[in-house]
């Protein structure tokens, strides 16, 4: 909590940890409708980012493109060293570093809670039944349902399916986690639950980006906040600054549209 | 509705005599003019058939007696053709003193489909039994090494159905879902080529692939290199079923949801593996109703082989009613062939009800 609360004041992220992420210049298109422009981004170690925007921003595409579930078309992106490129095994390498959390949660309905934690870390990181079946143990007590190991996704609640998801993507000891809207899907009363496991896990000093309208959320963990609109990153800022004294027209607008 | 009528009808009304059971049927039975009508109209319908029918099949019938006159002169089914005749329905023309060869066959293939049904043999080594199960049965049918040689031209009956279908089936299954991501595949030749595949084998009646496998395969390829008229015919059923199962299977990868694809992408499955261990259960867990209806029906076509010259279960039954000592008691023995592919299908649709009932658990 200490060492977060420290964080928090310094604008920018102490320039001595290395970039987890890097973003130069990059853009994207659908068809002719350009949805990314000229983004340029650092994330460093540990940092932890919210980025918000209106819908249709494009905020949801530009983490996608981190892990490739889009592909970029210009610029670069450069993951933990590694540049995203066509190369399918680099894809790879770098997917089983970067955990995602969905809106829908995306959990297989057809394995249990316990089968869908040790799926990946069995099948991608050739880990031992038993091991990953310790591991996944292990993160379902961190998100507090262990006593559902035994159950399908569809006989948990939304809030339980999304913990399990989080859970799912810690198996992998992800060095980064992205976030797309975890809570947008959920019922009110199981936001809290959710970003109560968000927090802790921001406390261990996991490098986060996290797509959400929590704002709340967004004042008590990030590093940053990152303020998207048309494709564009408008604003980049510590909290207390973005939330007290946005610096742009565009920014003001939309916090004034959903802080009431 | 169902429930309302029904409280209402067994809740005692205050003033009314407790109604007894038979005073209800009559109600359901003749309550309206509509039910007094089609309760007569059936009545008189169980009235007409079913006596003689049970007079035909039991009371006039021929059960046990296995004098062939004994039939002649009686006025109700010969089931005693059945039981003298059983060997030659069940085998064909087989050699007489080999026939505990596909006798065997027939109980290792059935006592193998149960052992397949059990959920905790599903594991790669049910696949390796089943190799080494089909290796035998060829040997046990075929002959060689120690056996006599049977020619395939001389199998017959049900060994030959119950090898076309669970080798058919059993290879179009994979196949088949080979074809299905095929056709979803985002490189243009691939899926063309699958499209168009598919599309060939499904625009042609399965007699008509048969007949070009049996009869115009001769014309073009030489001798040495045409495989045998059995095999041919499998090769042809597998092709057939492949394309079916294909876009049955397509149809339950329809149903899957992106987000899948994405998680799976998300915690680095290649695709491969994202195939086999997430997309495909679902997709064909989807898919169990619209399978095992395709399924029951190659189960059946493969009874069309007979086109070929092929002895299934059908055409034994033929030939066995041309035997001259006995009267020809063709419905008894296309009861008795038909009884036989029920019993197949029919178990086959209690295991898709099974999984499709176990598949909901699971949601």
């Amino acid at each position: 909590m200490l060492s977060s609360a420290a964080k928090r004041v310094a604008p920018m992220p102490a320039s001595s940890e290395p970039a987890a992420i890097e973003m130069v210049g990059m853009n994207k298109w659908y068809g002719s409708f350009h949805v990314l422009k000229d983004i340029n981004l650092t994330v460093r170690r540990g940092e932890r980012l919210v980025i918000c925007g209106p819908s249709g921003s494009g905020k949801s595409t530009m983490i996608r493109c981190i892990n490739r579930l889009e592909e970029h078309q210009h610029g670069q992106i450069v993951v933990d060293g590694v540049e995203l490129t066509n190369d399918l095994k680099k894809i790879d390498v770098i997917r089983r570093d970067i955990g995602m959390v969905f809106q829908h949660f995306n959990l297989f309905p057809h394995l249990t809670i316990l089968e869908n934690l040790m799926l990946s870390p069995i099948w991608v990181r050739s880990m031992r039944r038993w091991q990953a079946e310790q591991t996944a143990m292990h993160y379902l007590e961190r998100v507090k349902i262990p006593d559902q190991a035994h159950k399908y996704p569809g006989q948990l609640s939304g809030g339980q399916q999304q913990r399990v998801a989080i859970a799912r993507a810690l198996c992998m000891s992800p060095k980064i986690m992205l976030f797309d809207e975890p809570t947008s899907a959920l019922d009110p009363e199981m936001v809290k639950e959710v970003l109560d496991t968000m927090v802790a896990l921001a406390e261990d000093g996991m490098t986060m980006l996290c797509v959400t309208h929590e704002m709340g959320f967004a004042r008590q963990i990030a590093d940053r906040i990152v303020f998207m609109d048309q494709g564009e990153i408008v604003e980049m800022n510590n909290p207390s600054e973005f939330f007290s004294n946005p610096s742009h027209e565009r920014s003001k607008l939309f916090l004034g549209q959903i802080l009431y | 509705m169902k429930a309302l009528s029904l409280s209402l009808q067994t809740a005692p009304m205050p003033g009314q005599i407790r109604v007894g059971a038979l005073w209800r049927y009559a109600k359901l039975l003749f309550g309206t003019p509509l039910n007094a009508a089609l309760t007569l109209l059936f009545g008189t319908m169980i009235v007409v058939t079913v006596p003689p029918m049970l007079r035909w099949l039991v009371i006039d019938g021929v059960l046990f007696d296995p004098d062939p006159n004994a039939c002649r002169v009686a006025a109700g089914a010969c089931w005693s053709f059945i039981y003298a005749k059983s060997g030659q329905l069940l085998f064909g023309i087989y050699p007489f003193d080999e026939r505990w060869r596909p006798a065997l066959v027939c109980l290792l293939i059935l006592a193998l489909l149960g052992w397949s049904v059990r959920p905790a043999s599903w594991t790669p080594r049910l696949a390796a039994l089943w190799v080494a199960a089909l290796v035998l049965i060829f040997w046990l049918m075929a002959g060689g090494f120690g056996l006599i040689e049977v020619p395939t031209s001389s199998w017959g009956g049900l060994p030959v159905t119950l090898i076309l279908t669970v080798v058919a089936i059993g290879v179009a299954f994979p196949v088949g879902i080979l074809l299905a991501l095929a056709r979803r595949s985002t490189m243009p030749a691939i899926r063309i080529g699958t499209v168009v595949l598919i599309e060939s084998v499904r625009g042609l009646p399965l007699l008509s692939i048969l007949f070009v496998a049996s009869i115009m395969m001769p014309l073009f390829l030489p001798e040495a290199l045409l495989p045998d008229k059995f095999v041919r015919a499998l090769v042809a059923l597998t092709i057939f079923a492949a394309a079916y199962l294909a876009e049955v299977i397509r149809g339950g990868l329809q149903a899957i949801p992106n987000g899948q694809y994405e998680a799976a992408a998300a915690l680095g499955l290649p695709f491969w593996r994202t195939q086999y261990l997430v997309i495909l259960p679902q997709a064909i867990r989807v898919a169990i109703p619209a399978l095992a209806n395709t399924i029951i029906v190659m189960i059946k076509n493969t009874s069309l082989v007979l086109v070929v010259g092929l002895f299934d279960l059908i055409s034994s039954g033929k030939a066995a009613l041309a035997d001259p000592d006995w009267p020809s008691p063709a419905a008894e023995t296309f009861l008795f062939i038909g009884a036989i592919f029920f019993a197949l299908s029919f178990s086959f649709a209690r295991f898709a009800d099974f999984l499709e009932r176990r598949g909901l658990t699971a949601h």
